[in-house]
């Protein structure tokens, strides 16, 4: 399913970043950045919770607006029930929508956001997510101090809180258009290789997407997907060439961009919700108004995993969305 | 695609674990800290003038608390990162699991959150622990005799 806008637009974006991702690369593309992990709270959950509401907060300043000028705020992350989400929105009193998708929920918001803004339901909204690594690894795999070993295929999560707002008045990045993803699920079972398990969702996604505008994979400058970590990266190039008989070579993964995966014990790469718009929202957004890049395709792409299926023998499901921007100067 | 095609598509970019460099690795530390839980008994039974056998419950229960405090410290995870087998089969590894979901949890509260789940990881190994304790002191009894 594929949509297209003719009136909506990324005005201002926001992002609060943890240590990993400040020791990265792409440091000087935050906007704010922490030295520890617990950025002042008393547990992992507060962190994440605070990291999503500053992110907010530094938007709402960076547009001098107020909370109560924003119609909805469209929030997701990965901890049970969105707690770093809910407990933000209960803070911050905005109309507040919470989504789930796991690292796919970045497109997802703004996949919302801009139909309601396409469709004049509402003028403008606020579109974030977070991610905690000490979070994550307490939910989904050890205790944070644990010291298990672990595959060279695992990811990362990444620590931060990344938010957008999007409206229909003009700015230089225009949402063009959208395509909602399908949940395939391959039969893979490894918790500790993301990339595999999401390839063929991105590639789908990827593949429908061009269907349905009747492009080829040289309409964009670029591409990213966002992520499938260092293998997922070798992974997908060969299944759309397997599958669809496509080349994919203008392509990326954020996984691979957040962090320098050479030098920083980071395994595969990063993940979790925040890791695309990191990205995206600082790095690609400047590379886009310097006009660098003018069209780019963002794919996130999401490991629908419970850690009770997955004990349950069970395989697991991914999605992923995309969204395509456009520079408007 | 068919899934076992695309498993297969997998597997091809699958990296290699390096297990012979693990291996070594393992059995290095491994036998470092056999050699400081050797070291730690023949020190107990010469100085406080015990058994061995006794001396052996002092040195694990010693190994135990050096564990713990080391996880305490925070640095623990990346000595077992990198040590693999070698530091977490022996008893510092089940030390060091306990100790790790203790300072997850202590903030859920007591009782709710530290006595719930401190044994989140270690639990499996105290169950099957006994249970296994249990049947191969039936066969023994049963197959060679001797004393309960």
């Amino acid at each position: 399913m594929t949509f297209f806008y003719k009136n909506v637009y990324i005005n201002e974006t926001a992002t609060v970043a943890g240590p990993y991702e400040k020791k990265g690369p792409l440091h000087h593309y935050f906007d704010k950045s922490y030295d520890d992990l617990k950025m002042g709270e008393n547990t992992w959950e507060d962190s994440e919770s605070r990291i999503l509401e500053e992110s907010v907060d530094i938007l709402l300043a960076k547009m001098n607006k107020k909370r109560f000028d924003i119609d909805v705020m469209i929030s997701g992350d990965l901890m049970n029930q969105l707690t770093a989400s809910n407990y933000a929105a209960s803070r911050l009193g905005i109309p507040f929508l919470g989504i789930y998708n796991a690292c796919a929920t970045s497109v997802e918001g703004l996949l919302i956001a801009a139909n309601m803004i396409e469709a004049k339901q509402i003028k403008n909204a606020i579109c974030s997510v977070s991610s905690h690594n000490n979070a994550a690894e307490k939910q989904f795999r050890y205790p944070v101090e644990y010291g298990g070993p672990k595959k060279k295929t695992t990811t990362f999560t990444t620590t931060g809180g990344a938010s957008a707002y999007l409206s229909s008045e003009k700015a230089p990045i225009k949402v063009e258009s959208a395509t909602i993803g399908t949940v395939i699920d391959m039969g893979i079972k490894d918790v500790y290789n993301m990339g595999a398990v999401m390839s063929p969702a991105c590639a789908n996604v990827l593949y429908k997407h061009l269907e349905d505008t009747g492009r080829t994979l040289d309409y964009y400058d670029m591409i990213y997907s966002g992520d499938l970590g260092i293998y997922g990266k070798k992974i997908l190039p060969e299944f759309m060439k397997l599958e669809y008989g496509m080349d994919l070579k203008n392509y990326n993964d954020t996984a691979t961009m957040i962090f320098d995966v050479e030098n920083q014990s980071v395994y595969a790469g990063g993940s979790g919700p925040a890791c695309l718009p990191l990205v995206a929202y600082g790095y690609l957004f400047d590379k886009m108004k310097k006009k660098e890049l003018k069209k780019i395709l963002l794919i996130a792409t999401g490991a629908l995993m419970s850690t009770t299926m997955v004990n349950e023998k069970h395989t697991i499901p991914a999605i992923a969305h995309a969204i395509s921007l456009e520079v408007n100067l | 695609m068919e899934k076992s095609r695309y498993q297969k598509l997998v597997k091809k970019y699958k990296p290699k674990e390096n297990r012979l460099f693990n291996g070594m690795m393992a059995f290095l530390v491994g036998g470092i800290m056999g050699m400081i839980g050797q070291f730690l008994v023949e020190f107990y039974a010469t100085n406080l003038e015990i058994s061995t056998k006794e001396a052996g419950t002092f040195m694990i229960i010693t190994l135990i608390f050096i564990g713990c405090l080391l996880t305490c410290f925070k640095f623990f995870d990346k000595w077992v990162h990198f040590a693999k087998a070698g530091l977490f089969v022996p008893i510092t590894g089940f030390a060091h699991a306990m100790m790790s979901a203790a300072l997850d949890y202590k903030k859920e509260g007591m009782v709710t959150g530290l006595g719930a789940s401190m044994f989140k990881l270690t639990g499996s190994v105290i169950i099957f622990g006994v249970v296994s304790a249990y049947v191969f002191g039936l066969i023994r009894i049963l197959l060679f005799g001797g004393t309960i």
